[in-house]
């Protein structure tokens, strides 16, 4: 809360300068207001300036009202229990001193509305201030709850502001981001996350169901943002950090439950992806599923619906998905059927070319290197991957060459990939069946790898000398191949840039004469200099 | 002094009584020394001794030396002159030589000159043959004489070797008849036939002798004649001063001072041979076929003696100051058709405007430099005048060099090809009135000498405002003017220019349209710079690779994809592959240019037609940069069969997968596609511009529609080159499966022109001719370990027994250590010998004395008896 505070007293600062005198107006007001009721109102003015063009005299007036009325929650100056209307208040019995306070708790509500409106300005500052006026407001509401207390089963906590908080958070119009990842600094504190875990949960219903299931690309990022940003705490003993510390029965509130936290968590996320998502939505909640939400799930076997989804997309998708079906697989038992088939197929040209893939060649390692797979299998893979490499870039043949050595080293049987000595001076044509799906069937144990002899003629001297390897026995030691599955192509450029030079620069010993002469002449068949 | 001669002759002496055979087969004698190891082969010379015979040779021998210096020991001689009559008062010395003469004539005559038969003895003067002075003295009859010298006559011939037909004198002599004859004719003896022989030999030499004499006497006649016409005669030919001696003389001796002046001057150096126009050709292709076996290593990637090459020939006085003296410009002498190569050389090089590109030009010999840069310093003016008064002649002299150098061309074909059409050619595509008068207008204008550029901005304002052609003679100049043998700074000087010219280059691209020819003009520049200083064109090319690459990256990992680089990017590629070999298995330049156009042609999104000309041109580039080493470019085949996609129409069913950045269907994937099939027939195939990857104009779809006709062929022509390029790859049937597939199956070129239909079926040819089956892969046969040998081990056994000491110095002081103690070791035996031998003799003396002595005392002691009893018999009878 303190930083929260002080954020809200530079802003106020900064306003300051730029509206000195609406802001002497404001502050004279805020002072006047609070030291007598007889300027109560005054407030209308400060709400004014709240619904003022000028985003500073709203950055202002924001801050104003959030010291206003804060001050008066702590002097409980706002009514408490259930509101009766402004009329009814009128005309009603109630002394002035509670007619001054439901007054009062009007426009602290009017307040509230119009700063949730704010949420949705066009100017970031403003919905920034306007994001901690009302976490403010939130905390003091906490503090000094406006409901009654009487019945033991509740638990005082301002649910409803949250509520709204993170219902306009959640636009459908525009992308909150940036106020979002501001937000994340009040999800620290347990209480507030749980509670706006389960606002997410019922806006997600409610929106999605809303849209029929219908694609929300903008909502959805906006849903995906919010969540992401949360962080789970992974035990119990963590959970220290309240907004409100609840006197009574602390321990039973569900808030201060780890496993509470985890079903909600994981209620929000299987209501957030029981919906049809964009493809580039699908690959980021696929990037963090096995770090940042797998772990936190109570059930995790739950999300197996939507990995195999996911799993038979195709692409780049599939491939992110394994990483979570390996958490499965591996930690919680699931059997998947043809799961080595599928990741067969899944070898395209294109593995070579995705961001992802350092993150795939390592979970085909892990998959791989179990010692019970058929040869049949590994050979097929070696083979197709073989196959793949001769369409790929140099930094990923620095991959996926050691990775196809490792797999005949694991593997002694499939050595005769590349030795295969029998056969005297009998040629042969590939058996090898690129197009068959089924790994069994695709004859890689009778071919060679064919290709690997051919990436001995390719351009770049890495990938050459590790072609080489083949004409000799492999070595016993298994490639790390984690020391490669980042390298990029700009490293390994640097790799020639940055040796130093102590022996002479071969140069061209032809004369150059001509710009587009040399090499063959092709540039200069084809183009002309002008 | 006298001592040393005679011993040793006395020594020869002893050396030469032999041992007889009785001594040697008298098993008493004999001590035969018992061998240890029987080696086979081995020839011993000790194995049998004569031990009675050395030790009597020994003592014989001291006998004859040691003795006799002993006895000589303690008495002092004096010299004798036992010359004949020296101590002879009464004789005249007239006589006494004469008779000394006889003497000394019957000595030698008697020894060995019996048998000599025809030659008289020689007379000599200072140890000369008197008989040879004569005959050189003898000018004029010099070759008559080596005639008549060089005549045998059979007689003599017979007599001298015994060969010849029957009736050789002393073929008597020869065994057969000899014996044949020994019966009956005993009378003539062998004295008889030889006093015969030397009487006929000696007449026959007076014969000789007289008729010499005639000739002499008659060639003199006739000099004397000639003489006396000589006179008449005006012009004197060469032969006349050769036979007249009065003139000859002086000559003569003017030769001879001559000849030894030039003797005692310094030797000239031997120069280097002139060399014949094959001889520089043989080794100007031995220097190419030098460097490609060169290039074919790096190509191949061997580390070994990859320190031991050079490219640059370091000679033995090179001051390492980057000022390289090229071999093959044609600075030694030499001759073509006939004509001297030198002169028209020099010529050439001074003027260095009139030079397109001469690789030469910063190769020059350092003299030349000098030259060059003193009239480069000399005022512009008197440059000019002279340039001007000369034009004449270089206009001439310039017809002379095309002429030449088109013979040259045809005459040493490659070679010429190589190195100098380049530089010739593109002179010679402008007529020659244009260039005369672009030189005289560049003559006109520009001044001599530049200073090099300290900032790039100076470069800038140097050479704004200039043609190309100026704006590279400028570069040129100021290359020349700061050549680093020149001042000290200048090399850094050229350094920096190397790299603003590089900078310069980079925004010539830039301007819009891009000035391409200027480019084109200083891309010779730019090759000497870098032939100067590769480390700093090295480290520039490498900078902006990084720069670029490293932007590239930071893009890449924001965005996924990045946009096709600019096209001072392009330049430089091919800046680089101008620079730089391509070819190399790893090279500082040219590995990273080929990895950052990998990474081009797969991370750049193929967005529109100007996209699609870009990646066409960084194809090209990428073709050129492995046309030679044929290395694997997967990412070029990518790229092409990608293209070849985005002209397919219907793409549905694909029988292919494509490529990043390729995608199979979607937005700007049928960019190719034409849109009117009407106007391939209108299309014909020119050059595109390379200014289009930056600035693409086209006005309507027909304009397009040509464009991408252009761009399609220009892919199947580089799908082709692939094809060709690959074909020995194992896995080319696989690589080029779905260009294949693409081809045959979706783009067919029935509605194309005539040239895409040759080239289509021409791929279509070279895949499928291609090998599909291959033997299987297997290991690289091990070399098989050596089995043990059991060869004896072979240790080396010198004079002093085994190998001792390690280095050859060690060994040669062991064994002359050795070779001292042994001789010390016999020495000091023969020393013992000696003194014994000594003593021996010493005691012998004593007791012959002794002998004597008691020989005499007895003798005495004899006679006095005899006397006694004389006496006392006498007493005795008087008693009586």
């Amino acid at each position: 809360m303190a930083p929260a505070k002080k954020r809200n007293v530079s802003s106020a600062k900064t306003s300051e300068k730029g509206v000195k005198t609406a802001k002497i107006d404001l502050n004279s007001k805020l002072e006047s207001i609070l030291e007598n009721r007889k300027h109560a109102n005054d407030v209308f003015d400060i709400l004014e300036f709240l619904q003022s063009e000028k985003e500073k005299d709203v950055i202002g007036a924001v801050s104003s009202c959030s010291k206003l009325f804060f001050a008066m929650l702590e002097r409980k100056d706002l009514f408490m229990g259930k509101l009766p209307g402004e009329d009814e208040a009128l005309s009603g019995g109630y002394s002035a001193e509670e007619k001054y306070r439901i007054f009062m708790r009007h426009r602290y509500n009017s307040c509230v509305e119009m700063l949730l409106e704010h949420l949705s300005h066009e100017v970031h500052s403003v919905k920034e201030s306007a994001l901690c006026c009302l976490m403010k407001f939130a905390a003091g509401e906490g503090q000094h709850p406006l409901e009654d207390l009487d019945w033991s089963e509740h638990y005082s906590f301002p649910r409803e502001l949250i509520q709204a908080v993170v219902y306009s958070l959640l636009s459908k119009t525009t992308d909150n981001s940036l106020l979002i990842s501001r937000f994340q600094e009040f999800l620290e504190m347990e209480d507030v996350r749980y509670y706006v875990m389960s606002s997410i949960r019922e806006n997600v219903g409610k929106v999605m169901d809303k849209n029929k299931g219908a694609v929300v690309p903008i909502y959805q990022n906006n849903v995906f943002t919010l969540m992401s940003n949360i962080s789970m705490p992974s035990q119990e003993s963590e959970l220290t950090n309240f907004m409100v510390k609840q006197e009574a029965k602390h321990e039973d509130w569900k808030a201060a439950k780890l496993i509470e936290h985890k079903r909600v968590f994981e209620r929000m996320w299987l209501g957030f992806l029981k919906y049809k998502l964009p493809s580039s939505m699908y690959k980021k909640v696929l990037v963090i599923l096995h770090d940042s939400i797998l772990p936190h799930m109570s059930k995790p076997a739950l999300m197996i619906d939507f990995l195999t989804a996911a799993y038979e997309v195709g692409g780049a998708i599939s491939l992110l998905a394994l990483n979570g079906l390996f958490v499965l697989i591996h930690q919680h038992n699931l059997d998947y059927p043809d799961f080595y088939k599928k990741l067969y197929n899944l070898l395209e040209p294109s593995i070579f070319h995705v961001k992802y893939r350092a993150r795939f060649f390592h979970l085909a390692n892990l998959f791989l290197s179990s010692s019970h797979l058929p040869v049949y299998l590994v050979a097929a893979f070696a083979k197709r991957l073989a196959r793949l490499a001769l369409t790929a870039p140099p930094a990923a043949l620095l991959i996926v060459l050691p990775f196809i050595y490792n797999l005949i080293r694991r593997h002694p049987s499939c050595r005769v990939l590349i030795h295969k000595p029998s056969t005297e001076d009998e040629t042969l044509e590939d058996p090898y069946l690129m197009d068959e799906e089924d790994p069994v069937q695709c004859c890689a144990l009778e071919s060679s790898l064919w290709e690997i002899k051919t990436l001995q003629k390719h351009y770049h001297p890495d990938v050459a000398k590790t072609a080489m390897l083949i004409n000799k026995p492999l070595s016993e030691q298994e490639d790390d191949i984690s020391e490669v599955l980042e390298i990029t192509a700009y490293e390994l450029m640097e790799r020639d840039l940055k040796q130093t030079q102590n022996k002479s620069i071969p140069l061209e010993f032809e004369t150059a004469s001509q710009l587009l002469k040399g090499g063959g002449d092709v540039l200069g068949q084809h183009f002309c200099l002008n | 002094m006298g001592k040393a001669p005679k011993k040793r002759s006395l020594a020869d002496k002893v050396r030469k009584t032999k041992t007889s055979t009785e001594i040697k087969n008298n098993p008493f004698e004999v001590k035969i020394n018992r061998k240890k190891f029987d080696v086979l082969g081995r020839k011993s010379k000790h194995d049998v001794g004569l031990p009675g015979v050395s030790r009597s040779k020994a003592i014989n021998k001291r006998k004859e030396t040691l003795l006799k210096e002993y006895k000589h020991k303690s008495k002092s001689n004096k010299f004798i002159d036992r010359r004949f009559g020296e101590y002879d008062t009464k004789m005249a010395p007239e006589e006494k030589i004469l008779q000394r003469f006889a003497m000394e004539r019957q000595r030698v005559h008697d020894k060995k000159d019996v048998y000599n038969l025809n030659e008289e003895e020689e007379l000599t003067h200072y140890g000369q043959s008197l008989a040879e002075m004569e005959k050189y003295n003898d000018l004029v009859n010099s070759d008559d004489e080596s005639e008549e010298k060089g005549l045998l006559s059979a007689e003599l011939t017979a007599s001298h070797f015994g060969g010849g037909g029957g009736g050789g004198l002393l073929r008597k002599k020869t065994s057969g008849e000899q014996q044949e004859e020994e019966g009956n004719q005993r009378a003539k003896s062998r004295q008889e036939l030889i006093e015969e022989l030397i009487q006929k030999s000696k007449q026959e030499k007076r014969e000789r002798q007289v008729q010499r004499e005639e000739a002499q006497e008659l060639t003199e006649k006739l000099d004397q004649e000639w003489k006396n016409i000589q006179a008449l005669m005006v012009k004197k030919t060469p032969k006349a001063e050769n036979a007249d001696k009065q003139e000859e003389k002086p000559k003569l001796e003017e030769y001879d001072m001559m000849v030894r002046e030039l003797g005692f001057e310094m030797k000239a150096q031997p120069s280097e041979k002139m060399k014949t126009p094959e001889e520089l050709a043989r080794e100007e292709r031995e220097k190419l076929q030098k460097l490609e076996a060169d290039r074919l290593r790096r190509m191949m990637g061997d580390e070994i003696g990859e320190g031991a090459q050079s490219q640059i020939h370091m000679s033995a006085d090179d001051l390492n100051d980057g000022f390289i003296l090229d071999k093959d410009d044609k600075k030694t002498l030499s001759y073509q058709d006939g004509k001297w190569n030198l002169g028209e050389e020099s010529d050439e090089d001074r003027d260095v405007d009139e030079e397109e590109g001469e690789s030469g030009e910063e190769e020059e010999s350092e003299a030349e430099e000098q030259d060059d840069e003193d009239e480069g310093n000399e005022d512009g003016d008197e440059e000019e005048g002279e340039e001007g008064s000369s034009e004449e002649e270089e206009e001439e002299e310039e017809d002379g060099h095309s002429d030449l150098d088109s013979e040259q061309e045809s005459e040493d074909e490659e070679r010429e090809q190589e190195d100098k059409e380049p530089s010739a050619k593109p002179k010679k595509s402008l007529s020659k009135e244009e260039m005369k008068a672009q030189q005289d207008a560049a003559k006109a204008e520009l001044p001599y000498t530049f200073t090099a550029p300290e900032s790039y901005t100076d470069l800038k304002d140097l050479l704004s405002g200039h043609t190309p052609d100026n704006q590279r003679l400028i570069v040129a100049r100021t290359q020349k003017c700061n050549h680093p043998s020149l001042a000290v700074g200048n090399k850094l000087k050229l350094q920096k220019l190397f790299g603003f010219l590089l900078e310069y280059i980079g925004e010539l691209t830039t301007r819009s349209p891009p000035d391409l020819t200027t480019i084109d003009k200083l891309i010779p520049e730019l090759y000497a710079l870098c032939q100067m200083f590769p480390e700093v064109a090295c480290k520039a090319m490498q900078s902006i690779l990084g720069d670029a690459g490293h932007s590239m990256e930071e893009v890449i990992e924001v965005k996924g994809h990045v946009a096709f680089p600019a096209l001072d990017m392009l330049v430089y590629l091919k800046v680089t592959a101008l620079l730089f070999p391509t070819s190399d298995f790893r090279h500082p330049v040219t590995t990273p240019a080929l990895l950052y156009m990998s990474q081009t042609l797969t991370k750049c999104p193929v967005r529109s037609l100007q996209d699609v000309t870009s990646g066409l041109v960084l194809c090209c580039l990428a073709v050129e940069y492995v046309s030679f080493s044929k290395r694997f470019l997967p990412e070029l085949i990518n790229f092409l069969a990608g293209t070849l996609h985005l002209a397919v129409q219907d793409k549905t069913s694909l029988g292919y997968t494509v490529v990043p950045p390729f995608r199979p269907s979607g937005k700007n994937s049928d960019l190719l596609v034409l849109s009117d099939s009407e106007s391939c027939k209108s299309w014909s195939k020119k050059d595109l511009p390379l200014s289009a990857v930056q600035h693409l104009e086209l006005k309507n779809d027909l304009d397009r529609d040509h464009h991408r006709l252009m761009c399609l062929f220009t892919c199947l022509d580089l799908v082709k080159r692939c094809c060709l390029l690959y074909k020995d790859l194992t896995c080319f049937p696989q690589i080029f499966q779905p260009i294949r597939t693409l081809l045959s199956k979706h783009l067919s070129a029935q509605t194309l022109p005539e040239p895409f239909q040759e080239l289509h079926s021409e791929i279509l040819e070279a895949i499928s001719s291609a090998p599909v089956s291959h033997s299987t892969l297997v290991f690289e046969k091990k070399k098989p370990i050596p089995l043990k040998l059991l060869t004896p081990k072979i240790v080396e056994v010198l004079d002093y027994g085994k190998k001792r000491g390690s280095s050859r110095e060690e060994k040669e002081r062991e064994r002359l250590k050795h070779k001292y103690k042994k001789e010390f070791k016999g020495a000091l035996r023969e020393i013992r010998k000696d003194s014994r031998f000594l003593a021996r003799e010493k005691l012998n003396e004593v007791m012959n004395r002794d002998a004597e002595r008691k020989r005499k005392v007895k003798e005495l002691f004899g006679s006095l008896a005899t006397q006694e009893g004389e006496w006392k018999a006498l007493k005795r009878k008087k008693r009586k």
